[in-house]
């Protein structure tokens, strides 16, 4: 079952856009916090409202699978994890002295010559291409079609590597 | 949807503000049902006592009186808390809830959105709530909802894997990820050539409804698996600290996610807002004509509270799981389960 977004009106391509431009201006803030904060756990949570964030720009786009998975793989396992782990360890309520890293600079030139180098490649690629107006919404049927046909081997791969991992993971946990 | 159908279409997104009118509805209309009826009386008959009677006759606005209980009192921080955390965590478990609702079908067009992958997103935006318990739980500095917390997250990371697994099955049997797609196949199946009753998955999954109910128990933090509220040894877990308002939002919460899981659970498993076909042949109607908008929620909530119904008998009937008993339960037992009901369910697809 493909849903299709009829032909967007004029009003609804500034709503959507509206909605996109709050979603970015929220996460770039949350990033930057991320990085700032002088609290572990409000680390975490910055990050929370980052990829929380990119889950919403999927939705958007009409990715639902990719929002949704994006909100159970990142958010309710990874991020949940993270937050378990923070806690058992050094939980500490108030501000920490020792989050700061002398070579703070370096990662930030680093980062932004990422984004330079992403955004010149992607200016270069699309320019000023627009999305069609009648946009699909994607559906879990070709993802599935495309993993179990033409990526296949990729994908046993994968499959292999993680049990792999999994008994690593085992065996070491064992051992003490 | 009911109402969005009298604008034009252009203007869908002036619908949202109907759209959080209904939601707010679908949450806390079922919240108050659930808590009066269950929480309130039966447990009381079960325990041979009478519970509320003096609000309203047969203690019918005991929930009125609650709420003014609630909203009056002090709203408490405790000193060495993280304020902005600790007053946040009790939104972001309610947001859990209200997303939940969100893909939750009550009619042919009765719903918020219907979203492709409506169980996958559904399933995903639940385990959000954890988040907000850990966050109570860290915020409150205090040792007994720290530990509550951390039970409660690996309590619920444990129980997530037989949920969604015991889904698999359902999802493998339609051949979609969509909710309406879902009650379709239900309502217009046949058991053996016979599309009387259609064909509920009830009867065939009947070992993924048993996983997916007890998952569902234990990702509600109820008895037999509320080790994070244990209140003989945590006083009551993550929410010890919480007064007021931000107690009254947990509260609602909980009782509202009960709800909204057995709204999911009828979807899944006894056809959702769809009627036996007998029955709409009765009426000589079809089986998603547009009266069932009118009757589709009525039975939902119908099914709704008959499996909320079970959740809080077992609830009030059994005693509390040891913490390891409850891990070994889990992943020992219930995650070999529904990989065996996946597997025979995959097995059974193919032949038939």
């Amino acid at each position: 079952m493909t849903l299709l977004l009829a032909e967007l009106s004029q009003t609804e391509v500034w709503v959507t856009n509206s909605f996109f431009l709050a979603i970015a201006l929220v996460s770039i803030f949350a990033a930057l916090k991320m990085v700032t904060t002088d609290n572990v756990v409000h680390a975490a949570l910055y990050l929370l409202v980052v990829l929380a964030s990119v889950a919403a720009v999927y939705i958007i786009l009409g990715a639902e699978f990719a929002a949704a998975t994006q909100v159970l793989v990142y958010i309710g396992a990874i991020l949940v994890l993270l937050l378990f782990g923070v806690m058992l360890t050094r939980a500490r309520i108030g501000s920490e002295s020792d989050l700061d890293h002398d070579q703070k600079w370096i990662g930030a030139m680093v980062a932004v010559i990422m984004a330079a180098v992403m955004g010149y490649s992607l200016w270069e690629g699309f320019e000023d291409a627009k999305l069609p107006d009648d946009r699909i919404v994607q559906g879990v049927e070709p993802v599935a079609d495309t993993i179990f046909s033409t990526y296949i081997v990729p994908f046993e791969a994968i499959s292999v590597l993680l049990l792999a991992a999994l008994i690593g993971a085992v065996v070491v946990a064992r051992r003490d | 949807m009911m109402l969005a159908e009298l604008l034009p279409d252009s203007v869908s997104y002036l619908d949202i503000p109907i759209k959080l009118l209904f939601a707010i509805i679908a949450v806390l209309i079922p919240a108050g049902t659930t808590v009066y009826l269950y929480l309130f009386k039966m447990v009381s008959f079960m325990q041979s006592r009478l519970g509320p009677m003096e609000a309203g006759p047969y203690g019918s606005l005991q929930l009125l009186a609650e709420l003014g209980k609630n909203l009056q009192k002090e709203d408490i921080f405790p000193l060495r808390a993280d304020r902005s955390v600790f007053a946040l965590a009790p939104y972001v478990v309610l947001m859990s809830t209200f997303l939940l609702a969100v893909v939750i079908p009550f009619g042919p067009d009765a719903q918020f959105t219907n979203i492709n992958v409506g169980v996958y997103l559904a399933l995903a935006v639940s385990s959000v709530s954890v988040v907000g318990i850990l966050m109570a739980g860290w915020a409150s500095a205090s040792k007994y909802s720290l530990l509550g917390g951390l039970r409660a997250a690996g309590q619920l990371i444990a129980y997530e894997l037989p949920l969604i697994l015991a889904v698999v099955g359902v999802v493998i049997q339609a051949g979609t990820l969509n909710l309406q797609g879902i009650i379709q196949a239900q309502a217009t199946g046949e058991i053996f050539g016979w599309g009387g009753l259609g064909n509920p998955y009830l009867l065939t999954q009947f070992v993924g409804f048993f996983i997916f109910m007890v998952a569902v128990q234990a990702e509600l933090t109820q008895v037999p698996f509320d080790m994070p509220i244990a209140e003989s040894e945590l006083v009551s877990g993550y929410m010890t600290e919480y007064s007021g308002f931000r107690f009254l939002m947990f509260f609602i919460g909980e009782f509202a996610t009960a709800n909204i899981f057995a709204f999911l659970a009828s979807v899944l498993f006894l056809g959702g807002w769809s009627v036996p076909p007998f029955v709409t042949d009765l009426f000589g109607i079809a089986w998603d004509s547009n009266w069932m908008n009118v009757a589709g929620p009525l039975v939902m909530l119908t099914k709704m509270l008959l499996l909320t119904f079970v959740i809080y008998w077992v609830r009030f009937t059994y005693p509390r799981f040891r913490e390891d008993q409850l891990q070994k339960f889990a992943w020992k037992f219930l995650i070999p389960l529904s990989l065996v009901n996946i597997a025979i369910t995959g097995v059974l697809k193919v032949v038939f």
